[in-house]
This record gives structure tokens, sequence and C-alpha cells, in this order.
């Protein structure tokens, strides 16, 4: 017995008026570390132990706060920041719309929050392996008895003094409580190796688990009965075809909107004295000639009509466009080769719709003006 | 008959001793189901595998299996979303508010009414999700940042109810467990089953009944039900916003909050009356859960049934007193129109069979009130029905209207929402105590000390310490 360390020295009361006087008449004694245990809460206990008011409603009060302003900040950045929309001609940053989400969330961090403190601050819950758990003196007062504990470590503490206090109040069944030996001398195994091997082992097939699972899940569509029809998408694959092809070709002769056939074809002499240009050199049409020039002509021609290929060799390069016998071209002449293509360079007459020809050989034109400028250009 | 005010009578009959207490509560939790709860188990199940029937359905063919439809787009499932919600009003509102009033006699029924709210709860929770039509896209509703790079719609009541009922459970949950905790720790002390035992350590956290922890405790019961009492007003307020803040007549008023939340009380304490009387009859509870308690709620049932009644009455004289064409004829289509029936049928289970409570030999006789508890609870399941139904059949463009008529499916899933509500009631009964112990051990006779220490409070230790006790 003698090498037990003991926790403290317990005795029972009956009833509630005596428990509230046994509370004062410890608190009085000048005991600090002592404890009163009740089925349900006394009226009038605090008062009797002398305990200051719980500091817990000014921890409500914090984390009420907080979640106010916690929810408006949110709310603010959301709507008025990250990404703004109009709905139904209302401000981005609607307050009287934003109060009752302020208020649940007030609510819900403050509940939330008060009962967490309590629970895990205060109290220091979990702990089920307090040395008062499982005695004789813990069931009773859980079930009708008002029991008084008054603890070893208390600076008063004498082990017959107390039992002398406790008689003359007069307790019933004292006892003395010890610290379990077993509980005490429990080792933490926490960090041997087997049992960090099994974390691992675990950490893994959960992570793996989880990774192959969600990779099925998430790119398994239910329901898709929308997005799946019995009908052919563009380039996919048909069996209804002999050519295997889900996308089908104009039919022959089908002429598309601005690609009407070209009179002259295989012609450029003609071709050269009978086309003139219909648009003038303003800038809408110059900067789709830009584009246009830049999108189809500039990976071989460079970007300013130089020959300086981009495809570094894989075709072969071009003539620069702001040679003698370009720029004496006519406008006829280039649209020709554009339509027909020359030696390597193939036709363009399918991608470049004829008023887009007409205003790349505008840009042409001002490529070449560029290079070559006149004097009065520098006036 | 002279009433002594002076003197406070007690809310439990007779003068049952601490021990009697906690064995009359502890008793269905120690003893093995009977065969009468097994039948009832299995009765709420089967209505609970019919829902999941036509939920099933519902996902698979979609909520074309529904008889909603243009105009009438919400219609059973967001009566029932309504209705569930406004079951669960009472739980808090007699955790909460009768706390904050220092109702006594709401000790007795607290654990059981909040057990209901949490379960009508999660029954309501689910016709929002099944009503999007696709369910397995509901995480949207939440603000989170997603692929997308988009958020939800702060200024809709839609997004306003997502918080409302998702605050509303998680702080439901969170005031039921703390209410548990000294009870389950009581358990864990009495009981001699081991696997019992380890459960109850675990949900008691260690409680050891200190007054050190009581003192902290009861104030953040009182934080508690100070934050709930709001919240349970602005839940049904926030649910009556998605009708009032749309333009639709008979929707867009501003009588809709106050007179949902008043709805919301008298279904809840219609359900919960209800089913304590079931219940303090098969666990002999009839001396904690008194014939007076039960008379209580009739009176508040009384009350917020008038409050209703009136709110019904205003929605007509304002419609009349707007002058506005097209609300004065919603009111006169929901009185004489198609829907006539579900309106008188509301109005007299609602407005007129509570007005029976006026009478004390109707109040305390229990099949009386029983019936009359069903009588609200279905005026009120049609009071939604009347409310969405009718003011969407026919609104505007008379060429727009058009006739709701529910489908199986749509019964299915009511009976299913019925069937899980009493299967986790059912649940409930056996596994937790169903009426809070500490909380009734602090109300019987003799559980609180003699005010006689109130002046010379320093005298009467020191008496004790010279040797005078009185034991």
């Amino acid at each position: 017995m003698s090498d037990k360390i003991l926790y403290s020295v317990t005795g029972v009361f009956d009833t509630p008026d005596e428990i509230i006087k046994a509370a004062e008449a410890a608190a009085d004694a000048g005991y600090t570390k002592y404890d009163i245990n009740t089925s349900y809460p006394v009226h009038g206990m605090s008062n009797a132990m002398r305990i200051k008011p719980s500091s817990l409603s000014y921890i409500a009060l914090v984390f009420g706060l907080s979640g106010a302003a916690l929810a408006l900040l949110a709310m603010w950045y959301i709507s008025s920041s990250s990404y703004p929309l109009i709905i139904g001609g209302k401000p981005y940053f609607s307050l009287p719309a934003f109060i009752p989400i302020i208020f649940e969330i007030t609510v819900l961090l403050a509940s939330v929050m008060t009962v967490v403190s309590m629970l895990a601050i205060f109290f220091k819950f979990p702990n089920n392996s307090h040395p008062l758990h499982d005695t004789r003196y813990m069931k009773m007062v859980s079930s009708d008895k008002f029991g008084i504990s008054i603890q070893a470590s208390d600076p008063l503490f004498d082990e017959k003094k107390v039992n002398r206090f406790l008689v003359i109040l007069g307790a019933q069944l004292i006892t003395k409580i010890y610290f379990d030996e077993d509980e005490l001398n429990v080792k933490n195994n926490v960090f041997e190796p087997k049992f960090i091997g099994f974390l691992a082992m675990v950490f893994l097939a959960v992570a793996g688990l989880t990774y192959f699972t969600l990779n099925y899940l998430m790119f398994m569509p239910p329901f898709n009965w929308m997005a799946n029809q019995p009908k052919l998408n563009p380039q996919h694959k048909t069996v209804l075809f002999a050519d295997g092809f889900g996308m089908r070709l104009p039919v022959e002769g089908s002429v598309a909107r601005g690609f009407e056939p070209y009179l002259y074809k295989g012609n450029q002499a003609s071709a050269s004295k009978n086309l003139i240009n219909p648009l003038l050199p303003v800038k809408e049409n110059l900067s789709m000639g830009r584009m246009k020039f830049d999108i189809f002509c500039s990976p071989c021609h460079g970007y300013f009509a130089k020959g300086d290929s981009r495809l570094r060799g894989q075709f072969p390069n071009p003539p620069s466009l702001h040679s003698e016998k370009v720029r004496n071209f006519r406008d006829g002449d280039i649209y020709h080769i554009i339509t027909e293509g020359q030696n390597v360079m193939p036709s363009y007459a399918k991608q470049i719709s004829r008023e887009e020809r007409w205003a790349v050989i505008l840009y042409v034109r001002a490529l070449q003006r560029s290079q070559n400028a006149k004097e009065t250009d520098i006036k | 008959m002279i009433v002594d005010y002076t003197k406070e009578i007690s809310v439990i009959d007779g003068k049952p001793s601490f021990a009697d207490i906690e064995n009359v509560i502890a008793a269905p939790l120690d003893v093995k189901p009977d065969k009468k709860y097994f039948i009832a188990l299995s009765i709420t199940l089967t209505m609970l595998a019919i829902g999941g029937i036509s939920l099933g359905l519902t996902f698979y063919y979609g909520i074309g299996m529904w008889g909603n439809n243009q105009p009438v787009g919400w219609a059973f499932d967001i009566t029932n979303f309504v209705f569930w919600i406004g079951i669960g009003h009472a739980g808090t509102l007699i955790s909460a508010i009768l706390f904050l009033l220092r109702q006594k006699w709401r000790n007795g029924i607290s654990r059981f009414a909040e057990g209901m709210t949490i379960f009508a709860v999660l029954t309501a929770g689910i016709f929002p999700l099944i009503h999007v039509g696709r369910s397995w896209l509901a995480g949207y509703l939440f603000p989170y940042p997603n692929e997308h790079g988009i958020w939800v719609n702060f200024i809709s009541p839609l997004v306003w109810d997502v918080f409302a009922v998702s605050t509303y459970l998680t702080v439901s949950l969170v005031f039921w467990y703390i209410g548990l905790i000294p009870d389950l720790a009581t358990l864990r002390d009495r009981t001699t089953n081991k696997i019992k035992k380890l459960l109850y350590s675990v949900f008691s956290l260690g409680w050891r009944h200190s007054s050190r922890h009581w003192h902290h405790y009861e104030m953040v019961y009182l934080v508690l039900a100070g934050f709930a009492t709001p919240l349970v007003l602005s839940v049904h307020t926030i649910v009556s916003f998605d009708f009032a803040t749309s333009v639709l007549p008979g929707w867009h008023t501003t009588i809709f909050p106050p007179y949902f939340v008043a709805g919301a009380v008298f279904s809840g304490f219609a359900m919960v009356q209800n089913v304590l009387i079931i219940v303090r009859k098969i666990f002999n509870f009839e001396h904690i859960i008194t014939v007076k308690t039960l008379e209580r709620m009739n009176k508040v049932m009384l009350l917020t049934g008038s409050m209703v009644g009136y709110a019904y009455g205003m929605e007509f004289f304002i419609a009349w007193y707007s002058g506005n064409p097209s609300e004065q004829f919603v009111f006169i289509n929901r009185a004489m129109g198609p829907y006539a029936w579900a309106y008188w049928t509301m109005v007299s289970c609602n407005v007129i069979s509570p007005q029976l409570f006026w009478f004390k030999k109707i109040r305390t006789t229990i099949p009386v009130m029983f019936v009359i508890g069903v009588f609200v609870n279905v005026g009120m399941w049609f009071e939604r029905f009347v409310i969405i139904v009718t003011s969407l059949s026919r609104d505007f463009l008379p060429s727009s209207w058009r006739m709701f008529t529910p489908t199986l499916v749509d019964f299915g899933i009511l009976i299913g929402s019925f069937g899980m509500f009493f299967t986790f009631l059912l649940l409930f009964i056996k596994t937790m105590p169903v009426v809070s112990i500490s909380e009734v051990k602090a109300v019987i006779f003799g559980a609180q000390p003699k005010h006689h220490h109130d002046h010379g409070s320093k005298e009467e230790p020191e008496t004790i310490r010279s040797g005078v006790n009185h034991v």
C-alpha cells in the first residue's frame, strides 16, 4: 500500500445541503485542490466553492465576432473581387443580402468553438485515465451520492487532518484514491518501428486505394444519356460508310460561300492582266491582311516576308518577297500564286477566302514599302 | 381554487429518488428489445425501403418521375422539405427558448425533442438535394474554390438556406451531444456490459461529474441556448425567404417569416406531443413526462395555432386591402379554386382543431389531444402544399395555368421520409437515454439545497468545524 501514490481522499454525502456545506467548509479551510462531484449541477455550488465566473462567454464572444468578420470578408472577396457577377442589377457588395449568412456563420463558429474549447482546453477531455475513474466513489457520485475529493497535491494536504475534516463534516465511506500504477507505468508504444511500419503500410494502402478508386469514379459519367447519343460525331470512326470516316465530304461540285471557282486556272498572265485589288489600303483591311499573313504565310515567308522560315529546314525556304521581281509583280500575279501555289508552295484557296487574299496582298505591299521606302516617305 | 404561487410546484409527479429516476430512464437500454419493437421497426424500415425505391427510380430516370412540371416546378419535394424543417423547430425551441425562460417542465422532454430535431432536419435535408435533379453535383451548393473558378451567389435565398440548415443541424447536434455527456457518464458507471462500457467511456469523454466542470458546463449551455434561440427563428425565416423574395402573388408577402416560424413551432410541438404520448406509455415515464407537461405543450400549440390562423386571415385582408388584382385572385383561387379541398383541409386542421384546446378537459385528455396533434400535422403539411402549389399553378398568365398531379413516386418519397424519421427515432429510443437523467434529477423533490445560507454563510462552516453536524 505504502508505495502507491495517493491521489486524493474522498467522502460522500446523501443530501445537497450537506455537500454545499462541505464545499463551503473546504473553501474556508483554505483547500484549493479539491473537487465536488455531483451527478447534476447543484444550485449555489460555484458560490460555495468560491469559483470565479466562467470565462467561456468571452471565448464565445471572440469566436462569434471572428465568424462575422470572416463571413463578411469571404463574401466580399468572392462576390466583389474574385469573380464579380451582376445578378438582378444588384451591387457586387450588397450588405443587406449578406446578413443572413454572416449571422449563420457567427452562430456556427461561436457555438462549435465554445464547446470545443470547453471540452479540449478547460476540461482536457477526452481523459478516461483519471484516477477517479472506475472507483466505488465515482460509481456512487455518478448515481445518487454527493462526493468531495481533496487532492494530495493541495499545499495544505495532510492525510490525518483531511480525514478528520471529512469525519467532522459527517462524510460517509471516507476512502483514499490512488493513481493506478499500471496506468502510470504504461509505456508509449507509438514510436516502435513495428507500429510506424504498420502506419506506413496503412497509409500506402489507403492512399493507393483512394487514388485508383477516385480515378475510376471521377471519370465515370453517371447517367450520361444526353452526352452519349446514337449519332455520328465528327472525327469519329464508323462502319456505316465504306471509307470508315464519320465526317462526310461535300457533294461533288458544291461551292462554299466565299470560295467561288477561280476563273484563271493555270493562266497567270491573264490573272495578272485582269485582276485588280478591290480593297483599299485602309486600317481594317491591312490588319486583316496582317492577321492572315501571320497565320498562313509567315511560317515559311517569315513575319516580315524576308524568307526567314520558322520551319528550321523541314521545308525549303522561299525567296524573299522584297526582291525586285516580286516588287514588280502586279497584284493579280500574287493573287494567282496564293490561289494556285507555285513550285513547292501549295494552293491556299481552301484556307484563305478571296477577300482575305486581297487583304494579304495589301499587307505584303506594305511590308515591301517598309523595306524599300522612297525618300518622300521620310518627310 | 387558491394557488400558492410563492412555492414552486414540482414538474415531476411524486417524490422519486435519484436511483429511481436513473433506473426508469435507463431501463429501455438494459433490456433486449421485444417483439413489438421489431414489428414497429419492420414497419418503418418498409416505409424507408419504399422511399429508397422511389429515390432510385428518380435517380435512374430523372425527376420526370415526379408530377412537377411547368408551371408547378416546386411541389411535393419542397413541401416535404419545409414540413420536416418545421417539425425540427420544436426541439430547439424546447431546449433553448424554454431554457432561457426557465421553464423547468422542459427538462423531461428536451432530450427527446432535440433528437427529433436532428432526425427531422436530416430528413428535410434530403429534399433540396434530390430536388436539384443531379444530386451527385450537390457539392456545388457550398462555396469552395473549384476548378471552374466560380462561386455560389450569396444574394440568393437558396444559398442562405444551405447555410441556415447546415448551421442548424450542426448546432443542434452539438447541443444534443453536450446534454448527453453527463448521462453517458452515468450509464458508463452503472453498466456491467464490457462493450457498452467501452462505448459509453469513449463518448462521455471521461466526464467526472466535477462541480468545477459543471460550473463551465452551465455557462456553455446558457451561451448555446442564447445562440440557438435566434438561430431557430432565423432558419424558418430564411426558408420563408425562398418564397417571399420572389415576385409570385401568394408568395411575395412580408408576413411570411413570422408566419412560417409560428407554423413550424406549431407542427413541431404536435409531432413531439404525438410521439411522447406513445413513448411515456411504453417506457413508464408517466411520472416524468406528466399530463401537466403535455397540457403545457397543448397550450403552446393553442398559441401558435392561433397565430397561424391570424396569419391566414391577414393574408386575405392584405390581398383585399392592397387593391392588387393578381394578389386578390390568388387568394380567392385558394379558397374557391380547384385546390379548395386542400385549402379547407388546412383551415379545419390548423385553425379550428387547436381551438379545442381552450377547454381544460380536452387539453388533459390524452386520446383527444393525440388526435388533434395528428390533425395539426396533416394540416401543416397541407399548408405548405397550398402555398406552393396553388400559387404556382395559376399565376399572372392564364395561358400558362396548369394543374399539378402527384405521381406514385411522389407519394413513395413522402412515405419514405416518414420511414426515415421514425426509423431514426426507434433506433434512438433503444440506444440512448431519451430523457435527460441529469436534468430530471435536478428538478425532482429535494434535489436542490434549501436557501438557508443566503446571509451569515460565514458562521455555519464555523459551527461545523467545531464539531456540530447534523448527520
